[in-house]
């Protein structure tokens, strides 16, 4: 059981909504803090400002590490800010397993949107979750829609072939590829490719460019039969190039989203995945609580250490133990 | 999980000098040591320190410095921090690098609470934001900006 958060919290996160509301950053980012750290205030700001969210443009960014995501980011947010758009952008960079900490760096390539006060950036650390994103990436996107961002970009952190989670997560789903990253089976065998809404071909002035770009068009002919084909951009984001193209695809891409009616089926999708994970999280903290009050988790991992107990048959003792 | 939220930390290199060896050897060290380091590279104003601050919420700033500029910027990049609501007394404000003894009265006056300088070891700064930190985590929550303290 959660505890109800006393009425001072409650207070604190009516307040912080409403300033944030306001267009009060430091309140902005006291709440992502918040709802990161699973505070109860944040889950209450959150549930303050979940009305208030769904208009932004959730816009993902993946690819494996060194294929300039956060270059391409950035470059695209320029554009986007050119067109009249507000921005913003979660960057998700990995914790490490053994400490515990991270080193956040996306905002070293970044550097000239902090001049920007449309823009909002914040980096976020994986903090052992799996799939490319941290556990509360699209809470974070949540509340920078709320906070009125017309498009927010979630950069994952360098994903390789199945680190698919911010495809959930966002509307729009780059990818993002490098000349000599690979042959093109590689490409073909990673869901990476499966859940690209656009494709770039970054880095695309390095030797390779041009037959990465044939193998990506003859696979997306074969993959997409039927469907309109996945859109190929070439860009060399230090330099802006083909940053233009990339935002029109973007855009696009959210047109046919809304005028197909796909788009409320991807947020129903997305309601329901957030809805299970959630409660997938719950059950499994209660299960952790009561366990730790009796002693039963321990007892059980030796039995199972010492095969006197399957853990299957451990998992399903644990689960009623805490029901009872 | 149980465990208490990681310590947020910006290190941060404002002014021309490019020389961020120390800066990193920091960065890594706080990382290891459990923290979330949000690090933003060279050549950075006063503004784009305060505006990171602000955006990550971090609660512990770093500043490195060897050019023996610290007497200009790091003023400026106080004053950044408050223009953005940003207390010297919200946050822990430390220094690292090459400043003489005779500077150190201003930069505590200033609001910066450490200098670490050359010979320092990464776990005194380790202990000292650890410390810090723990004096202050049960207001830390709460606080969501307000002014506070003294």
């Amino acid at each position: 059981m959660t505890a109800a958060p006393p009425p001072a919290a409650q207070g604190d996160a009516g307040n912080l909504v409403r300033r944030l509301l306001a267009g009060e950053r430091r309140a902005l980012a006291r709440v992502i803090t918040l709802v990161e750290d699973a505070d109860p205030i944040g889950r209450e700001a959150l549930a303050l400002l979940y009305p208030h969210t769904g208009r932004a443009h959730l816009i993902g960014v993946t690819g494996g590490s060194g294929a300039g995501k956060s270059t391409l980011t950035s470059a695209l947010t320029k554009e986007l800010r050119r067109r009249g758009r507000t921005v913003g952008i979660v960057a998700v960079d990995p914790s490490s397993p053994f400490s515990r900490g991270a080193l956040l760096g996306d905002r070293i390539r970044m550097q000239e949107l902090s001049r920007d006060p449309e823009v909002f950036v914040r980096s976020m650390a994986t903090r052992g979750e799996l799939g490319g994103l941290a556990p509360m990436t699209a809470e974070a996107a949540a509340v920078l829609d709320a906070a009125g961002k017309d498009a927010v970009i979630i950069e994952t952190v360098g994903a390789g072939q199945d680190e698919v989670e911010v495809a959930a997560a966002a509307d729009t789903t780059i990818v993002v590829l490098t000349p000599g990253a690979g042959d093109d089976v590689q490409a073909m065998k990673a869901g990476i490719m499966e859940v690209a809404d656009v494709l770039v071909v970054n880095k695309a002035d390095l030797p390779g460019a041009d037959a990465l770009l044939a193998q990506l068009q003859a696979m997306t002919a074969i993959a997409s039969r039927g469907r309109l084909e996945t859109p190929i951009v070439s860009t060399v984001a230090t330099k802006g190039a083909g940053v233009d193209e990339l935002a029109d695809a973007v855009e696009a891409h959210r047109q046919k989203l809304a005028s197909s009616g796909d788009l409320d089926r991807l947020r129903l999708d997305r309601a329901r995945r957030q809805l299970l994970a959630l409660a997938r999280h719950e059950l499994l903290e209660r299960v952790l609580r009561a366990s730790e009050r009796d002693g039963r988790l321990e007892e059980l991992v030796r039995a199972v250490a010492r095969r006197e107990l399957d853990p299957a048959s451990a998992a399903r003792r644990l689960i009623e133990a805490a029901e009872a | 999980m149980p465990n208490a939220p990681p310590i947020r930390v910006l290190v941060a290199k404002p002014g021309l000098d490019g020389h961020d060896r120390g800066a990193k050897v920091v960065a890594r060290a706080l990382r290891d040591a459990g923290m979330e380091v949000i690090y933003t590279g060279i050549r950075q104003t006063p503004e784009m320190i305060a505006e990171a601050a602000l955006q990550e919420d971090v609660q512990v700033i770093g500043l490195s410095i060897l050019s023996g500029a610290h007497l200009e910027l790091f003023p400026r990049v106080v004053q950044a921090l408050k223009d953005r609501g940003i207390g010297p007394d919200q946050v822990l404000l430390f220094a690292g690098g090459i400043i003489p003894d005779e500077d150190i009265p201003a930069l505590k006056q200033l609001g910066f609470r450490e200098v670490f300088r050359p010979g320092a070891s990464t776990q005194d700064i380790i202990d000292y934001v650890r410390r810090w930190a723990a004096g202050r985590a049960p207001a830390a929550a709460a606080e969501g900006g307000a002014a506070s303290g003294p």
